[in-house]
């Protein structure tokens, strides 16, 4: 009727529109399909016509059919003939169209490149933007590459909605056409400045897509991005970015740290609860990266714990899930400050939204303690009994499963508790997961072996009542756990009481009507218990008792035998003969339990998951070559019947934890070799080292719960795990009385004898002792196990593409290789310097020698003033570099507050230097002719030595931190090299004299370790004085506290390291020693031997070498360059220690002095005034260091703050000797 | 990213699809029928953020929907979206039909799926979010309305557009309703209450 109406009226000059369309189809509910198809009929003949129109209003019905699941891919010619008609009205329909149903996949695609094209340079800006929403949703490689120059074009247009549509759509071109992402980046960069928010967005949020794939790429940009988040309002933006932060943090700890501030101050500022729950989120992975080193950050994880329990408790419950996931994030690092949280996160397993319950589920796992285990897992199977709905109680399972066996049974005290659980979720019905509970069993019982007489009384239980738990389970996965009862029993029936009765009730009838797999298991089974019965008889003569045993079983196989699973006919078959031998054996009165019982000898040891997959192929065995010539093809079947057992296997090992860290594998493989030095053929396991728990003679003062198993296991009303609970309760009161009572004795004792230390111990949760010493055995390894770690990386990862180096875009420098930037800046200029090879240290060495000759003088002194300004030069370069360095960023933290105090301070007393006067002369002289001569050089000159004196200015700061011997080399130096710098140089270098002898002599140099705030490495150089031949050099260190020398793991702290290299004789060579430090605020030494042996004609001797290492408190710190404002804000941050010195009787150059210390102290200049400077530099634990250094008419001062005073005083104590060389 | 956006109503039948990968229709249908499923077991107070499993293909992915009287607006995300901002999204979105469509109710979003599918594009394009400023959104799509109804004028009697087209927006919903009332349909509620939603959100306007 309404169809009718619609095809009366007189302005319609087709059939039906969207509308129409619409209604007919809710007009005809019944027969809604082939209403439909009568459409697309009439469809059909409207595309036909050549109005476009009409054309458009089809494409139109079109779109909304595909929405109800029709295909309309057939349509794709005429949709692009209605994209390119003139009329916005109709492109928009076909736009739309083409985004709904065109991809990849649509070949006439290609016909639209052009007309994209056309539109997307169109005047009218939604024509342009039409074109651009459609090609968001159907761009192929083919368009983007064709299209990547016009929408990058796009991003500069002048209206900001064209912008922000073609910087968002440029990611999706990225995507399908990567190599555009190296062009278009500098100017997606230039957006995330532009002057509208919303195209600022767009790029921030294109950024953040590409940064999220490969973050390591982007992190140049962090700077600009920490200042939007800084200054933008825009939430959108500022979640995106913080996102993105929280994605970077992970690769550079040091951007975390300067993160916290501002987003504790947004997150104490924000009122928008999405902000916050992101700067939250994001505080949470700065902590997590920082996790290892930082330990001041309490602060802010009570923050953050703090601010997610209000999200938890707030009545939203979105909050309140979001809250309880960002807490598991948390836990993962900080479980303690969630623990304390335990009430709220407990309540939420009440909360009526299941994903509320499985979030807190989730914490749980991380949450329990020893102390608490039984708590917890004692509400959860309340939850169980509660829980309707299978999936919720399957999960609920799973947890309670997952909390208690998590890192191999750590929390566990009591495992009579645990089995009592695993039997009670037996009673659960219509659950899926009783191969796991089942696995579990077989787990403990195998693994703890103080468990197996209780687990077997258990299970004996659960098999005499298997009709409970058979009868309703046919259908679903419970009975899974008889497999495990059973085969318990059976492998320990040793600890069997009854073990008739159990045999008895394997051989029920009803068994026939379990699962295949799990008869076949009772079939075996109940061999294992027939065999220990009749020993059991045997010994104590019942022979009658005996055959009887043997008739039941005779009697009652034949019914496994009949059935109709392979597995369980075949093994009750070859079993019923046996006995049936056995038999007659009986009856001729042989003795025959000692030979069934010797069937089932030997023990079963776990084996880990993987560890066949880690038996290292022995070296020189070739597992592809043949053995044997290679057979005529055909015969190479026989691999095949491996598989059927191999499943089996599988099933055992399938729930082990899988996770053994290197250390632990390699304590077991040591334990392992031990025992099979003295059983060559068995490999007997070994307890876990971590699970000992006391099996030395002390056990006795360790209570221990007695199982009495006549007392009746189950109380009527009260499930048995409760039981367990209370008793656990009694035992950790009692056992805490005792160790009270301990502890008074030992406080009365310690009366007595006050020089005793005895240390308290504290009652921690930790100190709760297991309920029996209970040996878990650890999985089984192949020696020599590989730790492995697959790397399983899709390889057709989308993004992976886009992985592009982007540095030097973004600094606009020539291209620079990949592996540039992925190192670590400030690591670049350390490296500079210690790669140096001696060769190239030399120059330096010539710059100094020079200046002593007055020969030279014009010349040299031509050289200073080049030098000088190069030097200038250099420094204002590498300012200009790091203005763009990430690192250089990263480096300067900015605290608040006053500075001028510092840079006011007069300078005063002084200190005699003895220097030679002539060199003190010549400085000086030096000194004004340059700044006189600066301007005058001919540029060309200066251009060659430029990057000569580069080198030097670089190697001055590595080098020589020894005075004296720099000196006497300069002198000698300056009379072999007459010329400037153009000669070879001998080498110099900043090592010390560590040791000599006859033999051998030992330099050394310190350096930080940037990556590992805890380490420095000592370089020694030994080089051979003597005509013998050096061999089995041994190093070896008398540690400190404080300073320890790193050893090879299993080494004890006596054992000295061996020095890798022979040395014939005249030879040097070097060898590196990493050594640990607490603290480093003082200087230390460290006495040490060098053993060796000298071999030459007259036979070998063994010799020593006394030494003594000094670390002087210079060698921990780390040349980091740094800003003058950054400088200035550290200065007034007003958290540094300050203290100054004044060394009188200075003479050389104010410019030679800075150079001193650069090189001598590594510290870096950060700005220089006239005859005053300030210097920053760093430690390896991230203290500042900073500098003014003033000089006088003849002493200079230097003024220093620090964040440790000690540290601070330490070195100004060093410098001051340095200068006093001078 | 956002990886689709459905529309449906309580009884699953989809209202608007769009999705930012491509995937074939019968895919499309099924996704729709299992998100329906996993939406519908739901309450009104519970929270709204599903995992919703490998559905859409990676487990990422996450499912954030609200529910206004008849209709399931629901985004499926991945982890670089936030949740609160999606949820606010939503909002906008909706309140920005309730402008266009003047008192916004599901018999408009039946009718006028294509006016629907060009207002979102003014908020989301290529499963990235373009403007969350309801204001700029509107005037866009004002703009946009405004030349296709020019194009019109010029056109002239020589092409016919549907009367429906040349209503424009605000015109459209009412005469849905009455057309719809005289084929006697099942009563359908007409306003979505927006009022209440604002309590649940509650910075919306800060997100602004």
């Amino acid at each position: 009727m309404a169809l009718k109406m619609v095809k009366g009226s007189i302005d319609r000059m087709f059939d039906k529109n969207l509308q129409d369309l619409v209604r007919g189809i809710r007009n005809h509910k019944e027969d809604e399909a082939k209403y439909i198809s009568q459409c697309i009929d009439e469809i059909k003949q409207e595309l036909k016509q050549d109005n476009i129109a009409v054309k458009a209003n089809a494409v139109c019905k079109l779109t909304y059919l595909q929405m109800l699941g029709y295909d309309i891919s057939w349509a794709a010619f005429n949709i692009i003939e209605v994209m390119s008609a003139s009329k916005f009205t109709f492109k928009r329909i076909g736009y739309l169209a083409a985004s709904q149903c065109f991809h990849e996949g649509t070949d006439v695609i290609m016909l639209t490149t052009n007309q994209i094209r056309k539109d997307l340079s169109s005047p009218n800006q939604y024509d342009t933007g039409v074109a651009l929403t459609g090609l968001s949703c159907f761009v192929t490689p083919d368009l983007a590459r064709d299209l990547a120059n016009d929408i990058m074009t796009l991003m500069s247009h002048t209206k900001p909605y064209i912008r922000k549509k073609a910087v968002l759509i440029m990611y999706k071109v990225f995507l399908k056409y990567p190599e555009s992402l190296r062009p278009a980046f500098p100017r997606l960069k230039e957006k995330l400045e532009d002057p509208d928010p919303g195209v600022q967005s767009a790029a921030v949020n294109v950024i953040c897509e590409l940064a999220r794939r490969n973050p390591k790429n982007y992190l140049s940009l962090a700077p600009l991005f920490f200042k939007l988040m800084t200054s933008s309002t825009n939430n959108w933006v500022l979640i995106k970015i913080i996102k993105l932060f929280g994605a970077l943090t992970p690769l550079e700890p040091r951007l975390g740290k300067k993160l916290i501030e501002p987003l504790t101050n947004l997150i104490h500022s924000t009122s928008a609860m999405s902000l916050l729950y992101e700067c939250v989120n994001t505080v949470i992975a700065v902590l997590i990266s920082l996790s290892s080193g930082m330990p001041n950050h309490s602060a802010s994880i009570q923050l953050c714990v703090q601010k997610l329990r209000i999200l938890i408790e707030d009545s939203d419950q979105n909050l309140k899930y979001l809250g309880l996931l960002a807490m598991s994030k948390i836990l993962k690092t900080h479980p303690k400050s969630v623990q304390s949280h335990k009430d709220l996160i407990l309540q939420c397993l009440d909360d009526k939204d299941e994903s509320i319950r499985l979030r807190a589920l989730d914490l749980l796992y991380g949450m329990v303690s020893k102390k608490n285990l039984m708590e917890i897992v004692k509400k959860l199977m309340i939850h169980v009994d509660k829980a309707e709905g299978t999936t919720y109680r399957d999960e609920l399972l799973t947890k309670i499963i997952d909390i208690c066996s998590q890192s191999n049974y750590q929390y566990i005290t009591n495992f009579e508790w645990y089995i009592s659980i695993l039997v009670e979720l037996t009673r659960l019905e219509g659950t899926r997961h009783g191969h796991l509970i089942a696995a579990q069993m077989l787990d403990v019982a195998i693994r703890v072996k103080a468990i197996r007489k209780f687990a077997v009384s258990q299970m004996a239980m659960l098999l005499d009542n298997a009709h409970l738990i058979a009868s309703n389970t046919q259908r679903n996965g419970i009975c899974e756990v008889l497999y495990a009862a059973a085969w318990i029993c059976g492998e320990f029936s040793e600890h069997l009481e009854e073990a008739n009765q159990t045999l008895e009730a394997m051989l029920r009838p009803k068994v026939t009507t379990l699962p295949g797999h799990i008869q076949a298991v009772y079939v075996q089974n109940m061999v294992k218990l027939y065999a220990s019965i009749l020993q059991q008889k045997e010994q104590s003569g019942e022979k009658e008792a005996a055959q009887e045993i043997t008739q039941l079983m005779i009697e009652r196989l034949p019914q496994f035998v009949q059935s109709a699973d392979l597995e369980v006919q075949e093994r009750a078959s070859c079993i019923l003969q046996l006995i049936k031998y056995i038999q007659k054996l009986q009856i001729k009165e042989v003795p025959v339990a000692e030979e069934v019982i010797a069937l089932f000898a030997g023990e079963l040891n776990p084996v880990a998951p993987k560890a066949q997959k880690k038996v290292p192929v022995p070296e020189g065995l070739d597992l592809d070559a043949w053995i044997n010539e290679p057979p005529s093809d055909s015969e190479s079947e026989d691999e095949k019947p491996k598989t059927i057992f191999h499943d089996e296997e599988q099933r055992h090992s399938r729930h082990r934890q899988p996770e053994i860290d290197e250390e632990e594998l390699a304590r077991r493989r040591e334990a392992r070799k031990q025992e099979q030095a003295n059983n060559p053929f068995y490999i007997k396991s070994s307890p876990s080292p971590q699970k000992r728990y006391q099996d030395t003679p002390g056990v006795e003062h360790i209570p221990v719960v007695q199982i009495d198993l006549s007392v009746p296991l189950k109380v009527p009303g009260m499930p048995m795990s409760d039981q367990y609970v209370k008793l656990e309760e009694e035992r950790r009161h009692k056992q805490k009385l005792e160790k009270d009572k301990k502890k008074k004795k030992q406080k009365k004792e310690k009366r007595g004898k006050h020089h005793r230390h005895n240390s308290l111990h504290t009652e921690s949760e930790e100190d709760i002792a297991p309920a029996h010493h209970v040996d878990i055995i650890t999985e089984e390894m192949p020696e020599n196990a590989l730790p492995s770690d697959e790397d399983d990386k899709d390889p057709n990862d989308p993004y992976k593409a886009l992985d592009i180096d982007l540095d030097n875009l973004v600094s606009g420098k020539p291209s620079r290789p990949l592996a540039d930037s992925e190192k670590l800046p400030v690591q670049r200029h350390r490296n500079v310097e210690t790669l140096k090879s001696p060769d190239s240290e030399a120059p330096l060495v010539e710059k100094k020698s020079k200046k002593p000759k007055k020969k030279e003088k014009k010349h040299k002194e031509k050289e200073r003033g080049k030098g000088k300004e190069k030097e200038k030069k250099v420094i204002e370069e590498e300012e200009e570099k790091k203005g763009e360095d990430l690192d250089f960023w990263l480096s300067t933290a900015p605290p608040p507050a006053s500075t001028t105090q510092l840079q006011t301070e007069p300078v005063v007393g002084a200190a005699v230097v003895a220097e030679p006067q002539e060199v003190k002369k010549e400085e000086r002289e030096e000194r004004d002719e340059e700044e006189e001569d600066e301007g005058k050089k001919s540029s060309k000159h200066k251009k060659k030595k430029h990057k000569k004196e580069k080198e030097e200015k670089s190697k001055d700061k590595k080098k020589s931190k020894k005075k004296s011997h720099h000196s006497e080399e300069e002198t000698t130096e300056s009379v072999q090299n007459g010329t400037l710098d153009d000669e070879p140089l001998p080498p110099m270098s900043s090592y010390r004299l560590l040791a000599e002898n006859p033999y051998v002599k030992m330099t050394y140099d310190i350096q930080g370790n940037l990556q590992n705030d805890s380490q420095v490495t000592v370089s020694v150089i030994f080089e051979n004085k003597s005509t013998s031949f050096l061999k089995s050099m041994e190093l070896n260190v008398l540690d400190s506290l404080n300073t320890k020398m790193l050893r090879p793991e299993g080494s004890s702290v006596h054992d000295g390291i061996p020095v890798p290299f022979q040395l014939p004789p005249g030879i040097s060579n070097e060898a590196q020693f990493v050594f640990t430090l607490q603290s480093i605020v003082m200087a230390q030494k460290l006495k040490g031997t060098l053993s060796f042996i000298v071999k030459n004609d007259e036979g070998s001797t063994h010799e020593k070498l006394d030494f003594k290492l000094h670390f002087s408190c210079a060698s921990y710190l780390i040349t980091t360059p740094c800003y003058s404002d950054a400088f200035a804000k550290l200065l007034e941050s007003g958290d540094l220690h300050m203290s100054s010195i004044k060394v009188d009787g200075i003479s050389i150059s104010f410019q030679h002095l800075l150079a001193k210390i650069c090189f001598h102290h590594h510290f870096s200049v950060v700005e220089r005034v006239d005859s005053c400077a300030s210097m920053y530099s760093r430690s390896i634990q991230g203290h500042h260091v900073c500098l003014l250094v003033k000089k006088g008419e003849n002493s200079v001062s230097i003024d220093g703050k620090c964040n440790d005073s000690t540290l601070l005083s330490n070195l100004l104590d060093e410098m001051k000797e340095t200068l006093s060389k001078c | 990213m956002i990886n689709a956006i459905l529309v449906f109503n309580n009884h699953g039948k989809p209202r608007l699809v769009r999705f930012y990968q491509h995937l074939a229709e019968e895919v499309q249908q099924q996704i729709i029928r299992e998100t329906f499923h996993l939406v519908l077991k739901r309450d009104d107070h519970i929270c709204n953020f599903l995992e919703c499993g490998s559905l859409f293909g990676g487990s990422d992915y996450k499912l954030i929907y609200r529910h206004y009287a008849t209709l399931y607006f629901v985004f499926c995300v991945d982890s670089s979206e936030s949740e609160l901002g999606i949820l606010d999204l939503i909002q906008v979105f909706v309140e920005t039909l309730d402008k266009c469509f003047e008192n916004v109710c599901e018999l408009d979003l039946i009718f006028h799926m294509d006016k629907v599918h060009h207002i979102l594009q003014e908020v989301v394009i290529g499963g990235m979010v373009l403007e969350t400023n309801m204001n700029e959104i509107v005037a866009q799509v004002e703009a946009q309305s405004k030349l296709e109804k020019a194009e019109q004028g010029i056109a002239g009697p020589a092409v016919t557009v549907p009367s429906r087209w040349q209503g424009g927006l605000s015109a459209a919903p009412s005469r849905a309703v009455s057309a719809v009332k005289n084929i006697n349909l099942p009563e359908i509620p007409r306003n979505i209450n927006i009022g209440d939603i604002n309590i649940k959100v509650p910075n919306l306007s800060q997100f602004m």
